[in-house]
């Protein structure tokens, strides 16, 4: 059974805008965060996540209600307390050469080591165990400056998981990853929050992987209102589609991506089974016409063997098809 | 391809190699100040034999007697001078191009120098037109005023920089009202100068020169126990100083208080840069450059390390630089601040130029 790691009360967020009226970002929210748990907080530019971090990590003080974890009120903890209830991975590059990944994971030992910061044995069997468990062991010798970012962030993780908290908050640990860095990272960090126990909190802009990955998702929707769920559960409410809704883009709920909306120039039909068929609608949905499940002969494409065929016509590549049909619906003559 | 496990065992074969590295560095250099505090007694415009300078430091009588006065009235405060002030500025160096996370910051970018300039420029450049008497009380002073003066200058420009960095948030801030504090000091002092007599900006700018020369036995103590107290605070700092190596946000979420962090770091790099400027002049150079050469040598940043190695390369270089600036076997004495840099410079930018490390310790 998971248990609750820390409770939000009627957790309003925000900044104090010089002297006047608070400027409230997000208000009355109640939220818990689960052990073993992957969380995912995402929401549009500006929606407010990082001052929903920042306020949870106790960075920032709230501007009404109260962040609880085990009962203790986290910004009222001294800073060295919450040091070892909260870990953070932030977006940036860390800034730091001439320090190994072993010295850098070792600095997570901070909190638990003396005023000299010399590490027991224990510590140091931590720290080695934090890096296996983010597979960085083979980077432990390696100045932090000639890894990778995707290397990095992981020595970045196990540094969190090193300073064991049950907390570990990672602010867009993804931002600057290529998508296998990024899928592997979310991976990781699932792996960690279910084999560790630890409660995961990250918010990302990569609602894909989100969704596949997340146990749980804090849906911003702008206005200022947060809602929690399954992925599926929010998918399925429509609160994805209303939290992302713009003029340039539609979440599609069934297959949980993102459309371009472009000008509608036509309905078509496609004919035909599998991959190739798929690939073909995607193909025309990208080109703005709308596809239907029937329509009269002149607006069939028929997917075949070798090739695409319209009005009498073969096609070998779907770049011409789309040619040829933007061309007669620029001419509709 | 190599094997996993030939890769792991390549990889525990550099870290052996690189926590030797600390030992050997630490050991070579250890031996290399005592070498070096020998030779700096033992050369100068007269040569004393080696056999004597031990002699005079074991308290026995030497060939002539006059070497024992010369080695011990004359170079061992200067050589203890220069080894405290070369471990205080490289140690404040470190601090703050820590602190800045900006690797052409010094021990003087808080203006703690400007401020022990204006404390003696105002000493030497002013007294000549508010009067005699006040002439009188200074002469009395003797050497110890242009001392005090100069520690009542840093002191004043350390409390201005403190209560800055009680208010700001920012890092960047602090330091740009750092190098702007500076800046007026300096201005101030240019005044003094414009309207100052020629043998009296002769005496100011002798002082600019920078000297390891000036201190005597009876003012040893009170420099040794400020930059001991400066170097101790330094130590104490050395958790702070790691976590700050990753970033302020990171170093608060390791536990760490970045107000009480930063004002030790300021009080500690004031004390020994306030304390080498009000006794040996600004020397510069030093602060910036040991810095380097100690990551550079120890291939890490990390502070355990970092800080011992930085004060015995820092005492290495200044007991170098008081050597060759007394031009041994003349009797003269060349400017100690056109040494550290003439010299040290090319041998600085050389090294560096063929480092990857120096980049790899600012840039990410």
């Amino acid at each position: 059974m998971s248990q609750i790691v820390l409770t939000a009360e009627r957790l309003s967020v925000g900044y104090w805008a010089g002297g006047g009226a608070p400027a409230v970002v997000l208000r009355d929210l109640n939220l818990t965060l689960h052990s073993g748990a992957l969380v995912c907080l995402i929401g549009q530019n500006g929606a407010g996540k990082s001052t929903l971090m920042r306020t949870l990590a106790a960075v920032q003080r709230p501007l009404a209600g109260t962040v609880r974890i085990g009962g203790e009120d986290v910004h009222q903890l001294p800073i060295k307390r919450r040091a070892r209830l909260i870990s953070i991975v932030l977006t940036e590059r860390a800034q730091t050469g001439l320090l190994s990944a072993r010295e850098v994971t070792a600095l997570g030992r901070l909190p638990h080591t003396d005023w000299t910061g010399r590490l027991s044995e224990a510590d140091r069997a931590i720290v080695d165990w934090a890096l296996q468990a983010v597979g960085a062991q083979v980077l432990a010798a390696r100045p932090i400056s000639e890894l990778s970012d995707g290397e990095r962030q992981k020595v970045m993780i196990a540094r969190a998981l090193a300073q064991e908290t049950p907390l570990i908050f990672l602010d867009e640990p993804t931002a600057f990853l290529d998508l296998p860095c990024r899928v592997e990272i979310m991976a990781l960090l699932r792996r960690l929050a279910h084999c560790t126990g630890r409660a995961i909190l990250l918010s990302t802009h990569d609602l894909e992987l989100a969704l596949r990955s997340a146990d749980r998702i804090w849906l911003l929707d702008g206005d200022g209102a947060l809602q929690a769920g399954a992925p599926e559960d929010l998918v399925l409410s429509g609160a994805f589609a209303r939290a992302f809704a713009s003029e340039s883009a539609a979440f599609d709920a069934s297959s949980g991506t993102f459309k371009l909306c472009t000008e509608v120039r036509g309905a078509l039909a496609v004919q035909g089974e599998g991959l190739r068929a798929l690939w073909t609608r995607r193909a025309l949905e990208r080109a703005g016409f709308v596809v239907r499940q029937q329509m009269p002969a002149p607006f069939c494409v028929q997917v075949t063997q070798d090739g695409w065929q319209w009005r009498a016509t073969h096609y070998s590549s779907l770049e011409a098809l789309v040619e040829a049909l933007l061309n007669a619906n620029a001419d509709p003559a | 391809m190599a094997t996993r496990s030939e890769a792991q065992a390549w990889q525990s074969a550099r870290l052996a190699l690189r926590l030797g590295r600390r030992s050997i560095v630490f050991t070579a250099l250890l031996i290399a100040v005592c070498g070096m505090f020998c030779l700096a007694l033992a050369v100068g415009s007269v040569s004393v034999p080696l056999e004597d300078v031990l002699r005079a430091l074991l308290g026995q009588a030497t060939s002539r007697p006059a070497y024992a006065t010369i080695v011990t009235q004359f170079r061992m405060p200067r050589a203890l001078t220069a080894l405290l002030a070369g471990a205080a500025l490289a140690v404040g160096g470190v601090q703050m191009q820590t602190l800045f996370r900006n690797p052409l910051t010094d021990p003087f970018v808080l203006g703690v120098s400007a401020g022990a300039s204006l404390g003696v420029a105002l000493v030497v450049l002013a007294v000549g037109t508010t009067g005699a008497s006040i002439l009188a009380g200074i002469g009395l002073l003797g050497d110890f005023s242009m001392a005090a003066a100069a520690s009542l200058g840093a002191a004043v420009m350390l409390l201005i920089v403190l209560s800055f960095a009680q208010r700001t948030q920012s890092i960047l801030t602090l330091l740009i009202v750092g190098l702007m504090l500076g800046y007026a000091v300096s201005a101030l002092v240019s005044l003094l100068l414009y309207f100052s007599i020629p043998e009296r900006i002769q005496a100011y700018i002798n002082w600019t020169f920078g000297s390891f020369g000036g201190v005597t036995w009876r003012q040893l103590p009170i420099l040794a126990l400020l930059i001991g107290v400066g170097l101790a605070l330094s130590l104490a700092l050395v958790k702070p100083l790691n976590a700050l190596l990753l970033g302020e946000a990171y170093a608060q979420s390791m536990g760490i208080n970045l107000r009480r962090a930063r004002l030790g770091i300021i009080l500690s790099t004031a004390l020994l840069a306030g304390a080498v400027t009000a006794f040996c002049g600004p020397i510069g150079f030093l602060g910036i450059a040991v810095p380097h050469l100690s990551r550079i040598l120890l291939r890490t940043a990390d502070h355990c390390a970092l800080l011992p190695t930085a004060m015995l390369l820092g005492a290495l270089v200044a007991m170098l630089a008081d050597l060759i600036a007394q031009v041994p076997g003349r009797q003269i004495i060349l400017p100690l601040n056109a040494i550290t840099a003439l010299i040290g410079a090319p041998v600085v930018a050389l090294i560096v130029m063929r480092q990857r490390s120096l980049r790899d310790a600012f840039s990410a």
